[in-house]
């Protein structure tokens, strides 16, 4: 203890405790990542986790789910669906849902992740379905053109050739997927949540799925080559366009040109 | 005569070398006569005189941006595997026109600002064709001597389609084969031949390695020659027949009032040009127009969410998808004598765009039979004082615009939060009772807009100052025209309803009773302009007017 007391205004003592300090931060920082990395790459949750998914759901999600998740007249049965389906609904608001309505809406999410952790384990203890997908498959590192290919096959036509969207019956609609995390795109995809179909693996292998999600995020990120995409929505927002921007402003023009005589 | 010892030497010697040179041109191709018939034309000025001006421009811009995509564009359907610049689509299938398209998209220089430009005026061309066409239509500048380049223009329109049509097609992406494939069921649909057309058309079975080639021939060569052609014979006869004006004081048939071609016009028009130039150069700048590399190559199987044709097709696409499967339990799709009837197709293609060319080409004859006017006209009807013909217009503009609303049902349904099916239930609805309804409303707003133009005219503008007068009444003051403002208020025509002729026989025969029964329903209901008489009366006494006016009021206070 003398020593130390005698040494601590050694010249090269900050120094040594400036070394101190970066690498217990830095140590506990890789230990925690790694607990993280292992978390998210597992499907087995821990006891606590279902037990407390199980009471958030006794209060949020039973009144239509029912009790056990069993189903009810107001909501389906959700034994069997799955982490991906929970951390797809919850995480992206859609559930617990605001209105009745044709579909669920997408509105900012009311539990945080570790509450959607738990409701997603609680879920998935009460029989075997889609987990969530694993950090390889959402590098976004994949073929895009691959991707583009797929996308086209199997998704454009609700989803629109370039993501933007499109209507489908009775008020239905398939959303544009700009701004979608490409967990939850790999997760509809498995889940095939509202009106959208089930692509498994057996339909899009996973290294297809992480295809499309290159595709999506590539196009996302390159932006409109052109200029302004006026909502990527093809010929009508360009009809629009020229008629009431482009002749607008000749109009105007011909106005101009002859308002000094007559 | 001096001349007489050198009998070769010119009269006449310009001063200049500049001016030696015209001499010299001027003596073998006469041009000086010709443009002093030419600099004298004289031009009325009014903005929406100049539609047809913009679709000839939009013409010349796509005439000088299309050669340019002549140089880089490959009509070939051979295939081949993406080697440019654009990752989405490395390696990917594709034909040589696609991967061509996409060439001159991202790796020609000024590619894609051409491409833009190209397309961005060609959609500006058929709408200002078609708004030059509402503008000649609502001013009843088709009636003699014009009817024959009404129908000339009417053949532009549809050139100018077909124009588009082949053009859109051509970079053979997703989008403009599923174009492709809508047209061949179309053509597939119709009875006996149908079949055979679209093999013949296609070179076999859709898609077939033909129909990019083919579509490209017609797109640079056949439709723009005879778009060409038509332009100069429609040219020709305005400067036959002399620009129409809207009517003011000293404008009659017999004059044009505006300004001559030369200096004043010759300006205007060609700053006018740059103008346009540079209006659709903005736009094809700024905002991207079919974004090819979106849509990927044409594959039969894939069908995009959101595939629409450009927008002066839209309305047979539309009236496709208005179009039900079944009425009740009829099938409209019929099996006769073991052949499918597809009416499903073949009605709501054919049928609504049949009858609304119909009726476009025909009408200047429809309304001259029916008013029995021989004479030439060269003063325009403002609308509203035809009120019959305004309103047969806009029903017919309804019609169309709800088949038009019908191709984005669903960019409607998800951008205004309605069901896809209601919008359909709805427009089918206004489908039928669209025009009649829009024929009621426009009749009676041009009715009652005369009225008020008879109402100015007799009683002047309303100021809005109150006056109290000594005996406690409040009157408002109206302010009198002056005699020009006044002229375009009763200068009108309104013809009155046309009974049934006898014709040389003595027998009113049955052709001459529908005519006649049509010209009642044509101008039963007319607003006259004010007389002479009527004028004096309201107020040829400056000191009484505010005496009609008290008058006026007190009648109605008596009700």
């Amino acid at each position: 203890m003398k020593a130390l007391s005698q040494k601590r205004r050694h010249p090269l003592a900050a120094i040594a405790l400036l070394l101190m300090g970066l690498l217990v931060t830095g140590g506990l920082y890789a230990v925690a990542t790694t607990v993280n990395q292992a978390k998210a790459d597992t499907t087995t949750y821990s006891a606590s986790d279902v037990e407390e998914g199980g009471k958030l759901f006794a209060a949020n999600c039973a009144t239509c789910h029912g009790m056990g998740a069993s189903g009810s007249q107001s909501g389906p049965s959700l034994v069997g669906v799955g982490a991906a389906a929970v951390d797809f609904q919850v995480g992206t608001g859609r559930m617990p849902m605001q209105m009745n309505g044709p579909q669920a809406q997408q509105k900012p999410a009311q539990f945080n992740e570790e509450q959607t952790k738990k409701l997603a384990a609680y879920v998935a203890s009460l029989g075997p379905g889609p987990a969530i997908p694993e950090a390889g498959v959402l590098d976004e590192k994949g073929d895009a053109a691959k991707g583009g290919e797929l996308f086209r096959t199997n998704c454009a036509m609700c989803h629109n050739a370039a993501a933007a969207g499109g209507a489908l019956t009775r008020g239905k609609f398939a959303p544009a997927l700009a701004g979608v995390s490409g967990q939850h795109i790999y997760e509809a995809m498995v889940t095939g949540p509202q009106n959208m179909p089930v692509f498994n693996d057996a339909n899009i292998s996973p290294e297809g799925k992480r295809d499309i999600i290159t595709f999506l995020k590539q196009i996302e990120s390159n932006g409109s080559p052109g200029g302004a995409d006026l909502g990527a929505l093809g010929p009508v927002s360009e009809g629009l366009f020229v008629w009431i921007a482009g002749l607008g402003v000749i109009i105007a023009f011909t106005i101009w040109l002859t308002s000094r005589t007559s | 005569m001096s001349s007489t010892t050198t009998p070769d030497a010119p009269a006449f010697v310009a001063k200049t070398s500049g001016g030696r040179i015209t001499d010299f041109v001027d003596q073998r191709v006469g041009g000086s006569g010709i443009l002093r018939e030419f600099g004298r034309k004289v031009f009325p000025d009014h903005w929406s005189f100049m539609f047809g001006e913009v679709a000839l421009y939009s013409f010349v811009i796509l005439l000088l941006s299309g050669t340019f995509l002549t140089f880089f564009f490959d009509p070939s359907m051979a295939e081949t595997h993406y080697s440019g610049s654009y990752t989405p689509l490395k390696n990917v299938e594709m034909s040589v026109a696609y991967s061509s398209s996409l060439d001159i998209s991202f790796d020609v220089r000024g590619g894609m600002f051409m491409r833009q430009v190209h397309h961005w005026s060609a959609l500006l061309f058929v709408a200002s064709v078609s708004v030059h066409m509402l503008r000649v239509f609502f001013t009843g500048a088709f009636r003699k001597p014009r009817e024959l380049n009404w129908v000339v223009g009417s053949v532009l329109l549809i050139l100018s389609m077909a124009a588009g049509f082949t053009g859109y097609s051509l970079p053979d992406d997703l989008l403009s084969g599923n174009g492709l494939r809508i047209i061949d069921g179309v053509i597939k649909s119709i009875p006996v031949i149908g079949t055979y057309t679209s093999f013949f058309l296609f070179g076999g079975e859709f898609p077939g390695t033909m129909i990019i080639s083919r579509l490209y021939m017609l797109h640079i060569l056949l439709v723009p020659a005879l778009i060409l052609l038509m332009i100069v014979m429609h040219l020709f006869m305005v400067v036959v027949h002399k620009h129409t004006q809207y009517p003011g004081p000293g404008r009659n048939d017999g004059n044009v009032v505006g300004y001559p071609l030369g200096p004043v016009y010759a300006a205007k028009a060609g700053g006018f040009f740059f103008i346009v130039f540079g209006v659709v150069a903005l736009m094809a700048a700024f905002f991207t127009i079919n974004p090819i590399w979106n849509y990927g190559p044409y594959d039969p199987s894939p069908v995009s969410a959101g595939t629409q044709p450009d927008w002066y097709i839209g309305f047979v696409d539309g009236a496709l998808r208005l179009m039900p499967g079944t009425i009740g339990d009829w099938k409209v799709e019929q099996i006769w004598f073991g052949h499918m009837f597809t009416f499903n197709v073949l009605l709501p293609a054919l049928v609504p765009a049949g009858i609304l060319f119909t009726v476009m080409f025909t009408y200047p004859w429809i309304e001259r039979w029916i008013t029995k006017d021989n004479r030439e006209h060269h003063v325009l009807d403002r609308p509203r004082n035809a009120p019959t013909r305004t309103a047969i217009g806009m029903a017919g503009f309804v019609w169309y615009s709800v088949m038009w609303a019908a191709a984005g049902s669903d960019l409607i349904a998800t951008h205004f939060h309605v069901a896809l099916n209601d919008v359909t239930y709805w427009l089918r609805a206004l489908f039928f009772i669209g025009p009649i309804i829009a024929f009621f409303v426009t009749k009676r707003v041009a009715l009652a807009l005369q009225r008020k133009d008879r109402e100015i005219a007799l009683h002047g503008r309303e100021t809005g100052r109150i006056v109290r007068l000594p005996h406690g009444e409040f009157i408002e003051v109206h302010a009198p025209l002056d005699e020009y403002k006044r002229y375009k208020l009763v200068g009108f025509e309104s013809p009155v309803p046309l009974p049934a002729v006898p014709n040389e026989h003595g027998v009113v025969d049955r052709k001459e009773k529908r005519r006649a029964k049509l010209s009642r329903w044509f101008f039963e209901d007319r607003v006259a302009p004010a007389t002479p008489a009527e004028l004096e009366a309201a107020h040829g006494h400056h000191g009484a007017h505010e005496a009609v006016e008290a008058a006026a009021s007190e009648k109605t206070l008596s009700h």
